[in-house]
């Protein structure tokens, strides 16, 4: 196994371009080192990024954010700027693991990993979060939405690697939340999981919304007719129950050791609801 | 055995709460854990493990792997002997498969090498061809007509013809005529119950460090809940002599009853007496959850009779537990204690234990006492709903006392079952007022509590200090303990004591740490064998007096004329004797050895708040206050600590450990990951109520405590969420599915 420390982002893409064996990049490790120890990888090149330019940095970008691919959770909950705007993105990405590894974790590591049960993946998805890539042929945009392509598959090519997240400029009385469900209070992995990202116009009601949902099918996603559901209202019971069976028809979850498929899909309507109810008083909604 | 009786006394020093001996080295990290040993010249030993639930071991392969350069050893079953002994048998087959593979994890072969990485790449090229067999992982698949065959022949004489062969005992206890009792009740309820296994859930892994020698002679250094133990398994596998095996306990991060047998110890051995080297076997949480011993996994039947004022009437329960792959005895432990909270003219409860292909069960605290208690105390919960009464008042009523003959034979001495439920009823958390969705459950436990072989030096050193050999794994305060009760005794202070945990060699044989017996049986032994060096410091001071040795007693920490006759001399402190020890006859020293008996039952009594959410189906605890018996708490801290960490490992239990097994018999959560123990977020303050009811088969009255803790929480929390969603909960855990399906939210 050869351990790289990139210096330049095409040292980096060069390096696991030519790799032919199996490669794995290296950000805050809260995965990868983990998988290493417990022998489920056995990489003959790993890449270390962290150290590239401007992977850890957050910069104001067209009224909205640029969040660099190696920023941790911690890190990032300590920009207050961001947290104003984007809560519910923040308190995704902070309910990964303890203290510790919140210390290291980054969302791009979470994003890579491409677990459906990923807790910062689904507001980034509600968010519209364009997450910007690196890769042997130059820099390319996709959608965080259009990146995981199943458990443990990405749709990035061989030699690619997330540099950072672009958030976009926030409207009035625009907010998101984030909640899951774990039969613990911490240190677990989503059983469901749900975010929504919600405008509030000014006659009061619910202008624009996103709505993806976690762990309920092989990758995050997005119930356009959930949204549909609340658009409109001020989250009446009506308007979320709607939103609720709306969430249902979009599960196609797994039977597991974590939950069954009648309890994830139940939940993750449950969720929602929860969910849209926090990101509406977030954005100054009144019921 | 009057000598063991309790004598009421004002302590001076037991009772007090001074820091433990252990204290800095393990917050500063410098306690040495098993996996802290390291030897010059030292191999790293790893197990290859079945990955089939039940699979018979045609052939195994290792050529390829001797040929790895800086593999230095290979060891399979066949390197060991077959004991004749069928319990010795089956735990060294535990340690290494011998034909079958039993379960998923089972260890079958075993590589040392030169480092961890060369050890790991071995394993894989060892080739085992398997055949893979039927497996069964549920009890109650497990003893249906037809069910695969875990072992054969292993069905003892007690059970009856026609049962599967997968039943290996049936035990029965109790007295009168439950159905004549049915009759005369108001109310009979009947339930059936399971409850799912669950592990100890210690955070060190097991780890031994093996050093066999050319000439026969033998170290091993482990972590473990008693060397004296392990040395006799071990050397009975490795055919030594006693004598010439010598083990060494390491400081111990947690046992909970799972490090009272051997898992890699023996493999360990065998690599080093192969390789000629020493050699270090650590297990990986996968192999700890695997292959190491978690509970029984049950299923239990319940029937009790009830008048309308809440006399219970007649009991009766039917008890299947699985201690997995090899025949276990925690069944009888069931049925002995189902009932015992209860004084009762009818009950009975029979008890089969039955094979199936799940890893061999180990002790976890209370070891079959949780899960019968949990059906028992369950169905009395539900009788008191049915016919409006309070749980409280009915435990009260039928409560077992001084003079009550118990449900498994014995007459109860003094015992603190009505003390503990006064308690409960007079604190103001029975009558706290609950919010809507709110629910309270309550449940009593017990344990036997064991005394057993003891043997203590303690040796009093030349500038007054004192030190304590014992021989038990210190793993909940012992030796702060048994420090106490020896400063206690010598009226010196506790700082000036230092109490060691010995070897095999320094110490005549000790029983493992278990059953609750240690503060209890090492403290008696501490006791006299302070007591012993009181005689013969007293002996000093008459030498010097040139008095009768009967003229001098101790008081105080130093040797006084024992009345005017005596003559008049200044006390004589241990200190002042201890200096002139070379010139009185030589060192002093007392000790004590003995086969503990006097242990005393304990009660205990848990109160408990619950809150689910009847749209996610968890459950929040929101207030938990235990009521227990501890005889005499000689350092309440651990007393408390004792009675919190069971709730703890309680709570988790009822509503999220669990062995997950896959359709393919294999183990779906081997990690702390998926087998959810509870974390301090998920827990409230948890508020201890130490009563004081004295054993008297203890010089200080004292009881054993670790263990009656883990037993009632398992009923307390089913009530309490029983009561709050309004349905009766039967089966452990009761994680957020299975309630969410309780109640009918999901189909």
């Amino acid at each position: 196994m050869r351990y790289l420390a990139a210096q330049s982002v095409a040292e980096a893409t060069g390096a696991l371009a030519a790799e032919a064996g199996v490669t794995r990049i290296l950000s805050g490790g809260t995965d990868v080192l983990v998988q290493l120890k417990a022998g489920m990888v056995e990489p003959d090149l790993i890449v270390d990024v962290k150290k590239l330019p401007g992977m850890r940095e957050i910069r104001a970008e067209a009224g909205g954010f640029r969040v660099g691919a190696a920023v941790a959770g911690a890190e990032l909950g300590e920009h207050a700027a961001f947290c104003a705007a984007w809560p519910g993105v923040a308190e995704g990405f902070q309910l990964i693991g303890s203290t510790q590894v919140q210390g290291r974790a980054t969302m791009a590591g979470n994003l890579c990993n491409a677990s459906p049960a990923a807790d910062s993946v689904p507001a980034l998805v509600a968010g519209g979060v364009v997450a910007r890539i690196a890769g042997p042929g130059g820099e390319r945009d996709l959608p965080v939405a259009d990146i995981p392509a199943g458990p443990g598959k990405t749709n990035l090519k061989k030699g690619e690697f997330i540099t950072s997240f672009f958030f976009p400029a926030r409207a009035m009385g625009a907010s998101d939340a984030y909640l899951r469900f774990i039969p613990r209070t911490e240190m677990d992995i989503a059983v469901s999981s749900a975010a929504v990202n919600l405008t509030i116009g000014a006659d009061g009601k619910v202008s624009a919304a996103e709505v993806a949902l976690g762990a309920v099918a092989p990758t995050v996603v997005r119930v356009p007719a959930a949204a549909k559901a609340i658009i409109g209202t001020k989250l009446d019971d009506a308007a979320l129950a709607a939103m609720a069976k709306a969430c249902e028809a979009a599960c196609n979850p797994i039977d597991d050791k974590r939950g069954t498929i009648a309890f994830r899909t139940h939940t993750a309507g449950v969720l929602a609801c929860r969910a849209a109810r926090i990101a509406h008083e977030r954005a100054g909604g009144k019921a | 055995m009057a000598f063991d009786e309790y004598q009421k006394r004002e302590f001076k020093q037991v009772g007090t709460r001074p820091n433990r001996p252990d204290g800095v080295d393990k917050v500063t990290g410098r306690a040495m854990y098993g996996a802290d040993m390291t030897l010059p010249g030292m191999l790293i030993g790893r197990i290859l493990r079945s990955p089939h639930a039940h699979a018979k071991i045609k052939s195994i392969d290792a050529s390829a792997a001797l040929a790895l350069k800086g593999v230095k050893a290979v060891v399979t079953g066949d390197d060991f002997a077959r004991p004749e002994d069928d319990f010795l048998r089956d735990v060294q087959e535990n340690c290494m498969a011998r034909g079958k593979a039993l379960y998923d994890g089972h260890a079958v072969a075993a590589v040392a090498a030169i480092d961890a990485a060369t050890a790991k790449a071995a394993l894989k090229l060892i080739k085992v061809e398997y055949e893979i067999l039927p497996h069964v992982t549920d009890v109650d698949a497990a003893m249906k007509a037809g069910a695969p065959i875990v072992q054969e022949g292993r069905t003892l004489e007690n059970v009856p013809a026609g049962m599967s062969g997968n039943v290996t005992s049936h035990s029965e206890f109790g007295h009168g005529d439950p159905a004549a009792g049915f009759a005369k009740a108001d109310k009979v309820v009947e339930r059936s119950f399971k409850t799912a296994a669950t592990h100890q859930g210690y955070i060190e892994p097991h780890a031994a460090v093996a050093s066999v020698t050319t000439d026969g002679k033998a170290d091993l250094w482990c972590c473990t809940q008693g060397h004296f133990f392990v040395r006799t398994l071990c050397a009975g596998m490795m055919g030594m002599e006693a004598s010439q095996l010598r083990v060494t306990p390491s400081e111990i991060g947690g046992g909970f009853g799972g490090k009272t047998t051997v898992f890699i110890e023996p493999v360990a051995l065998m690599l080093s007496r192969k390789a000629g080297r020493p050699v270090k076997v650590v297990m990986t949480r996968d192999e700890v959850f695997r292959a190491t011993g978690p509970t029984v996994s049950t299923s239990i039947d319940v029937k009790i009779g009830m008048t309308k004022d809440g006399r219970i009437t007649a009991g009766e329960a039917y008890l299947r537990y699985s201690g997995g792959a090899f025949p276990c005895g925690t069944i009888d432990m069931g049925g002995q204690a189902a009932f015992a909270a209860y004084d009762l003219e009818h009950v009975r409860t029979y008890g089969w234990n039955v094979l199936t292909n799940r890893p061999k069960e180990a002790a976890y605290r209370a070891p079959g006492a949780p899960q019968a208690i949990y059906a028992v105390e369950s169905v009395v919960d539900e009788l008191c709903l049915a016919l409006k009464l309070d749980p409280l008042d009915v435990r009260l009523k039928n409560a077992a006392k001084k003079g009550t003959k118990s449900s498994y034979g014995p007459t109860f001495p003094d015992i603190g079952l009505v003390a503990t439920l006064e308690a409960a009823k007079k604190h103001p958390h029975y009558t706290a007022p609950l919010a809507e969705g709110q629910a309270r459950g309550l449940s009593c436990g017990f344990w036997f509590n064991f005394g057993g072989n003891t043997c203590v030096s303690l040796n009093v050193n030349t500038d007054g200090t004192v030190g304590i050999t014992e021989g038990n794994p210190d793993i909940g305060g012992s030796r702060a303990s048994v420090s106490l009760m020896a400063a206690e005794e010598l009226g010196i202070p506790y700082e000036q004591i230092r109490t060691i945990v010995a070897d095999t060699n320094s110490l005549g044989y000790n029983d493992v740490t278990d059953g609750s017996r240690v503060t209890f049986a090492v403290g008696l032994a501490t006791i006299k064998a302070a007591r012993d060096a009181v005689r013969k410091m007293c002996l000093r001071a008459a030498k010097i007096w040139d008095i009768d040795e009967e003229a001098v007693e101790w008081k105080d920490g130093a040797a006084v004329p024992a009345g005017p006759n005596a003559g008049r001399f200044p006390p004589m402190t241990l200190a002042e004797i201890a200096a002139d020890s070379f010139a009185t006859g030589g060192p002093i020293a007392g000790h004590h050895e003995v086969n503990v008996d006097g242990a005393g039952v304990s009660f205990g009594v848990h109160l408990v708040d619950v809150e689910v959410d009847r749209d996610t189906g968890a459950t929040k605890v929101l207030r938990y206050t235990i009521f227990q018996d501890a005889g005499k708490a000689v350092h309440p801290d651990y007393v408390e600590g004792q009675m919190q960490g069971g709730a703890v490992q309680g709570i988790g239990w009822a509503l999220n450990e669990e062995y997950i097994y896959g359709r393919d018999g294999r183990l779906q959560n081997a990690g702390f990951l998926d087998y959810r123990i509870p974390v301090a977020s998920d827990l409230p303050p948890i508020e201890t109520v130490i009563l004081e009811i004295p054993n008297p088969g203890h010089p200080y009255g004292v009881r054993g405590v670790g263990e009656t803790p883990i037993v009632p929480p398992l009923a307390a929390i089913s009530n309490a969420v029983s009561r709050a969603i309004g349905t009766r909960m039967c089966e452990l855990p009761m994680s957020p599915p299975r309630i969410l399906k309780a109640i009918g939210t999901t189909a």
